[in-house]
């Protein structure tokens, strides 16, 4: 009779359900836009979700004043064309205390402006529960986290001590100052963000596409110089190279990858023949095998 | 990543039988301690080629530091993702890997075996077709392998693969092999599998995996590997069942707009048809299927829309929209199969909160009617339950829910408990067959049960068994005067207009009580079947 749902159908219909549980049963959501293409995707879910209803929370942005100029513009430019509230936090003692990729190292850097920024939002606003748009095929502490996952009033993760979370029922009792992360993409992979954006046709920052960009060689990565706050050290020099991005953060902490694929087939098809992790580009992944869950645990995202 | 894929696929996504194409597969591995679950997935990963260079570097230094087979790669280390789990080398809590092949994507839950994280099994099996249940061939069936084999088995997954692993360890003995086999048939001949598939396998040295292996030319199945990607899983259609919406959250824009967003759970539905909002049983007709791509002419099982109805009916969360002719009982007591997932053990009374579908509530247990005692699947006298445990409980719930069997849907015949002060999930529930009377009443035996209350049946019933011995003579005249002589469900439904009901079911509550009285014996179905 009706042809079964297809794989994206059923993710669709999954995180849509996720959103209108949070929606019901939380006080003050929050989503947390974070400008990338697991970002493009979420919020293309959350508007599908609650449509003809506008999603009944605002957007936040922890702005670390370290992301791409494209990123900025094109997030500023979305919000707009879908009409919803965005809030943007940056961590003023940061940037008071001089805290920059280069000079404090990509941990302490990623602490102060990324982790401590995101939770002096969601003191500020008392939220009570953030969207996220993690993975759990990103990596392998993600590939154990729930759904919904609580946090303490500090905002720590305890990942030995987990609510179970069968079929689709979410357990969203909490304390006083305990709040939620939530993963509508838990079970999205990579290939299927990409599927997705091909056949609904979402925008996604141009940086994902090849182009000539300015960079630089630096420790094996090549680094975008988006500004002029990146020093060149002595024998580096500025290469115009046919560039792209598999994932976007901070520009200085966010490898680019040599390619020419400009289109979105392109795009997908690098990826699918590709043998390395789309993390791989992350610099602040790499600070030890268990680092993603230490940061987790400490309030990372 | 997916050496598989050609690139005239990768080219054309939306048209090629790429990912969203492929068929969706969800199992998990499941058994004792250190039988080789995670090293199993693992393998299968890097079989199967989704372990991307820098991960295989990570792993070669992971394998070094906190490796398990003197410094050669330890599989586990790509699955066993958390610090503790490293350290300790067991898995703590469950993990989801994604890979595919040409022909199926799969979901694979990777499930701890220790008892103490036994919840966290549960929640992986929770959204499981299939099982590969793993036994260590030195050491044969553990209590653990009977208990996650029961897990399984009340949960709802029907077809389990049985993997004798560390065949290496008993130089690939096909006596050793066959002998556990018949063991584990045995042990499982009441668990009400459809289908038992065993293999021998290595999943250190990769045998039977993605190819036959040399070391067992005795063997004469199909390698795992191949065998996931062509067998038959998984819960029937849903989509042939009757239609039910549970409704999450009303979607109300402006004055002008009223819908309810929701998930069709079974069944479809299309602009024109007739529902019923349970419990309150009032009726409309559906008048639009929205979605932000337009509106639907139809909708099915397992998607997310949002319906408007044609009349101004009273319709919040938690409710469901049903089809009228096949309605589902509304009750507020239930007998469950329980899992105890708290440390803190049940206490007889106490009141927890219940989640079922969209709906909350307060429950508390009436009686707990029998342990399952793990070692003989048998149930034992009922005590307040402590972690782990499973029991066959009767719940009561302080106001009335539309129910369904679990064995029909897990989605909607599944709970979950809370502890209201520590906000713990406590237990997972499974709504079983009822001891009293809609099971012996309104069910046939053929298997082919329905979620709803057949009316028609029920009604004729009532009269020709019970209604003399219960002396209600009164009620057998009223059940005539509605209702005519029955024969069918369409026929008594035609006849049972909306308005009646809540009459209907109210004699029905009170059947239900009366004959709950007159069965003394609390007969148990001993295995995990029933559910
Ligand atoms: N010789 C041999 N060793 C194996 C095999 N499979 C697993 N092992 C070893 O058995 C030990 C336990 O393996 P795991 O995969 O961690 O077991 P598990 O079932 O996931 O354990 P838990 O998750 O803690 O219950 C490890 O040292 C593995 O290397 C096998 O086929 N042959
Ligand atoms: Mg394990």
């Amino acid at each position: 009779m009706n042809a079964p749902l297809t794989h994206l159908q059923k993710l669709e219909a999954e995180s849509i359900h996720i959103f209108r549980e949070v929606a019901a049963e939380c006080e003050k959501p929050v989503f947390l836009y974070s400008i990338g293409k697991d970002s493009a995707v979420l919020l293309h879910l959350a508007m599908k979700a609650f449509y003809p209803s506008k999603p009944p929370f605002p957007l936040l942005h922890v702005d670390t004043t370290w992301k791409f100029r494209e990123m900025i513009e094109f997030r500023d430019k979305r919000v707009k064309e879908l009409g919803l509230e965005l809030l943007v936090h940056i961590n003023e003692e940061g940037v008071k205390a001089g805290v920059n990729p280069f000079d404090s190292g990509s941990r302490l850097h990623t602490d102060v402006m990324k982790t401590q920024g995101l939770k002096q939002a969601l003191d500020k606003y008392k939220f009570d529960a953030a969207f996220g748009g993690a993975r759990r095929d990103e990596e392998k502490s993600r590939a154990k986290e729930r759904v919904f996952s609580l946090r303490s009033p500090e905002h720590r993760w305890d990942p030995k001590n987990q609510r179970p979370e069968p079929w689709r029922l979410y357990n969203t009792r909490k304390r006083p100052g305990e709040s939620f992360r939530v993963f509508p993409l838990s079970n999205w992979t990579e290939s299927d963000i990409w599927d997705y954006i091909a056949k609904e046709d979402i925008p996604v920052v141009p940086l994902y596409f090849a182009k000539k960009r300015p960079v630089v060689r630096r420790d094996g990565a090549l680094i975008m110089r988006d500004d002029e706050r990146m020093k060149l050290r002595p024998g580096e020099q500025v290469e115009e190279l046919s560039v792209r991005f598999r994932t976007l953060g901070c520009y200085p902490l966010t490898g680019a990858v040599e390619s020419t694929a400009s289109t979105l087939p392109e795009i997908i098809a690098e990826m699918r023949a590709s043998k390395t992790s789309e993390r791989e580009g992350r610099i602040i992944d790499h600070d030890g095998s268990a680092s993603m869950e230490q940061k987790k645990q400490e309030g990372y995202f | 990543m997916n050496a598989h894929v050609t690139e005239a696929e990768a080219l054309a996504p939306e048209t090629a039988p790429a990912a969203q194409e492929k068929v969706l597969l969800r199992f998990i591995t499941c058994g004792s301690v250190d039988d080789g679950k995670s090293t199993l997935i693992g393998r299968m990963l890097y079989d199967s080629q989704m372990i991307a260079e820098d991960q295989l570097a990570a792993l070669d230094r992971d394998s070094k530091k906190f490796g398990t087979q003197g410094g050669a790669l330890d599989f586990a280390l790509l699955v066993d993702g958390l610090a503790a789990e490293r350290e300790q080398g067991i898995t703590i809590d469950v993990a989801y890997r994604y890979f595919k092949t040409d022909k199926r994507a799969f979901i694979v839950a990777d499930t701890p075996g220790h008892e103490q994280y036994t919840r966290n099994m549960a929640t992986g099996a929770s959204t499981a077709d299939l099982a590969i249940i793993l036994i260590d061939a030195r050491k044969g069936i553990l209590p653990q392998t009977r208990r996650h084999s029961f897990i399984v088995s009340m949960i709802g997954v029907r077809d389990v693969a049985l993997a004798i692993n560390k065949m290496d360890l008993v130089d690939y003995s096909e006596d050793r092999f066959n002998e556990i086999v018949a063991a584990y048939r045995d042990m499982a001949k009441n668990l009400g599998f459809r289908s038992i598939t065993p293999l021998p396998i290595s999943a250190l040295n990769g045998d039977n995996i993605a190819s036959l292996s040399e070391r067992t030319p005795w063997f004469q199945g199909e390698p795992l590997l191949p065998w996931l990607e062509s067998v038959e899983a998984g819960a029937g259609d849903l989509a042939e069942a009757p239609f039910r919406f549970p409704v999450q959250w009303v979607n109300r824009p402006n004055l002008d707009f009223r819908g309810f967003s929701g998930w069709v759970a079974s069944g479809s539905v299309k602009p024109g048809d007739a529902i019923v909002a349970l419990p309150s049983g009032r009726a409309s007709t559906v008048a639009r299927i929205v979605t932000q791509d337009g509106d639907l002419p139809v909708a099915v099982a397992g998607q997310s829309v949002t319906l408007t109805l044609a009349d101004e009916i009273d319709v919040s969360r938690g409710d469901i929209l049903s089809s009228v002719e096949k309605q589902p009982e509304v009750a507020s007591t239930v007998e469950a199969r329980l899992l105890w997932t708290a440390e803190t053990d049940m206490h007889p009374g106490a009141s927890y909160i219940v989640k079922l579908g969209a709906r909350t509530a307060n429950a508390s247990i009436d009686k707990v009617r029998a342990l399952i005692d793990i070692h003989t699947f048998e149930p034992a006298p009922g005590k307040p339950l402590a972690l782990n445990e499973i029991a066959e409980a009767k719940l009561r719930f302080d106001r009335p829910f539309p129910i369904s069997l679990y064995r029909d849907n897990r989605d909607l015949g599944g709970f979950i408990l809370i502890d209201r002060i520590t906000n713990e999930t406590v237990a997972f529930g499974m709504i079983a067959p009822g001891r009293a009377a809609p099971e012996t009443l309104a069910r046939d035996e053929s298997g082919a049960q329905e979620s709803g209350v057949d009316w028609g049946r029920l009604v004729q019933n009532l009269g020709e068994k019970l209604l003399p011995a219960l002396g209600g003579g009164v009620l057998i005249g009223l059940g005539a005067k509605l209702f005519g002589a029955p024969t069918s469900t369409a026929v008594a439904l035609g006849l049972a207009d909306a308005a009646f009901r809540p009459l209907v079911r109210g004699w029905y509550g009170d059947f239900r009580a009366a004959l709950a009285k007159r069965k003394s014996d609390d007969e148990i179905t001993p295995d995990g079947a029933g559910i």
